[in-house]
């Protein structure tokens, strides 16, 4: 057997490792590549596109676009004209946040159902169910919200505000209940609970059946391993799936449309008449806008995308950092 | 005569015919190399495999049983694993990983506290408590997991390779220290190991695969 000097005494020399290769990898390369970056240029030049349209807005009204809360004139000269979405802006954030509060507790107990308490046949079945339930269009959500939820959920509106008026977020200044942010969230909430469900058992079913095993050999019944080990080893995906359906609800537009009242106001009192979100007034205003007023319109839809574009960056952060905990 | 077992086990392709029995304060050894189905004796007793046919009897209790029908799951069995791969929850501290069985079962949070507490002494870590597994060497991991195990009072231990993952300066304190552990144990014992000093050192009563 041969035996190798120290690094000293033998003329040690780089030589480079080059790998040639093939033909069709390298074309494999140039396919993907473009793809990814063409997804994202379109994505840069929706932003671009909508930025320059509203440009004028946000010069002409400032700061005042985002915090005001008149929607008034048409841009024609003499006329007084005032445009700030701060009442839909925060119609979109309650309207996606009451979504996500019903919906998440929903959506981990069903995944916690899927991943460790159903037979492997049913699971399947469920799985499927849940990617078509997220295939459905959200018109169907909305028709569906308008003639079965809202003449029902009217009713557990009524009673909330009878039990819990005295709390703020339930109280309501005049007895109308219909169209209101709570019934349009608990459409939003069945929107995405499919999608909230399916990111959280994908992360579930990665827990590593050695840590539950564990769990079972220490004495860990069912629950006590799904508590101690599938909840926090999951943490990441369920609070990663609650940010993407934070994403869809904030963007949604049909379903709110059909079953809000889209009234421009800032409501705070959830079970009261009368709210909606960006998306829902741009669809609402755009057919008789004034040019002037489309143009405010696509400045609209530029704080829309800013800002969901701010939470789903805000969600990546989180799922990494509580990524980087659990490793 | 606390634990027998009486049958074949298997895992997967792999199959063994196994009668051993081992008595209270007793300590089993089962050596071999690599591959011979001494980790399935140990997950078989545990109740994380089934057996394949026979006999698994513990204190008069049967826990397994295929002729009969009879299983009892892996929770409800009084013993306690130490795994070869150790297996602690690394997003648990060190006192809530050794914690964690006397919780499932059920005890008071305090009490099952303060029984970890002299626990992780006994093994040398008293200190140790608020720590995550990630930033305690291999050596006080191994320690953490036999606290996790004797803490629950077992009437079987189970140890598969209990130095085998740790670097050689951790082993020599754990020479000395499971000796030590194991005398104070009550119940019967089961070591799997590959290496024969520790057999030496540990076991009363070898089973060589």
């Amino acid at each position: 057997m041969r035996v190798w000097g120290t690094v000293s005494d033998v003329a040690v020399q780089r030589r480079e490792l080059k790998f040639k290769k093939p033909g069709i990898d390298r074309f494999f390369h140039f396919v993907v590549t473009t793809g990814a970056l063409v997804s994202l240029l379109v994505l840069g030049l929706i932003a671009v596109f909508l930025f320059l349209r509203g440009f004028q807005i946000f010069k002409d009204m400032g700061l005042s676009f985002i915090t005001g809360s008149l929607w008034e004139g048409t841009g024609a000269p003499g006329e007084p004209t005032t445009y700030g979405i701060a009442p839909m802006l925060v119609g979109s954030i309650v309207l996606s946040l009451v979504a996500v509060v019903i919906a998440l507790p929903l959506s981990v107990a069903a995944a916690l159902f899927i991943e460790f308490y159903t037979a492997p046949r049913l699971k399947k079945f469920l799985v499927s169910l849940l990617d078509l339930a997220a295939a459905i269009p959200s018109v169907i959500y909305g028709l569906w919200g308008f003639f079965i939820l809202a003449p029902r959920a009217t009713e557990w509106a009524i009673s909330l505000n009878h039990l819990f008026g005295w709390f703020p977020l339930f109280h309501v200044p005049a007895p109308f209940f219909d169209g209101s942010p709570f019934i349009g969230g608990m459409v939003l909430a069945v929107m995405i609970a499919p999608i909230i469900t399916s990111v959280a058992r994908e992360v579930f079913s990665q827990t590593p059946p050695d840590q539950i095993s564990a769990a079972h050999a220490l004495g860990g019944r069912k629950w006590s391993a799904i508590r101690y080990v599938a909840l926090p080893f999951g943490r990441s995906g369920i609070i990663g799936g609650a940010m993407l359906g934070l994403g869809r609800a904030l963007g949604e537009t049909v379903a709110i449309y059909l079953v809000v009242n889209i009234a421009f106001k800032t409501n705070l009192n959830i079970l009261f008449t009368g709210s909606g979100n960006i998306a829902s007034m741009i669809a609402l205003k755009f057919g008789e806008a004034s040019q002037y007023e489309v143009k405010a319109l696509l400045a609209a839809g530029f704080v829309l995308f800013a800002f969901t574009l701010a939470v789903n960056m805000f969600a990546t952060y989180i799922v990494n950092l509580s990524k980087r905990k659990s490793a | 005569m606390t634990l027998s077992l009486n049958g074949i086990v298997g895992r997967g392709e792999f199959e063994r015919m196994l009668d051993i029995s081992v008595a209270d304060g007793e300590v089993l050894a089962i050596t071999g190399p690599n591959g011979s189905g001494k980790s399935t004796v140990i997950h078989t007793i545990a109740g994380l495999i089934p057996l394949r046919s026979g006999k698994l009897q513990s204190d008069g209790t049967t826990w397994d049983e295929p002729a009969t029908n009879t299983w009892i799951a892996s929770e409800n069995r009084t013993c306690a694993v130490v795994f070869q791969d150790i297996r602690l929850f690394a997003h648990m501290s060190v006192i809530s990983n050794v914690a964690y069985g006397l919780r499932a079962r059920g005890v008071r949070k305090d009490e099952a506290l303060s029984r970890s507490e002299t626990l992780l002494a006994r093994v040398g870590l008293t200190s140790f408590g608020n720590r995550r597994p990630n930033d305690i060497s291999g050596g006080e991991r191994q320690r953490v997991a036999l606290a996790r195990a004797l803490v629950l009072e077992p009437r079987v231990l189970l140890l598969d390779e209990p130095l085998s993952a740790v670097d050689a300066a951790s082993r020599s304190g754990l020479r000395e220290l499971l000796p030590e552990l194991l005398s104070g144990f009550a119940g019967s014992t089961i070591l799997v190991s590959h290496d024969p000093a520790d057999v030496e050192a540990l076991a009363s009563a070898t089973l060589q695969f």
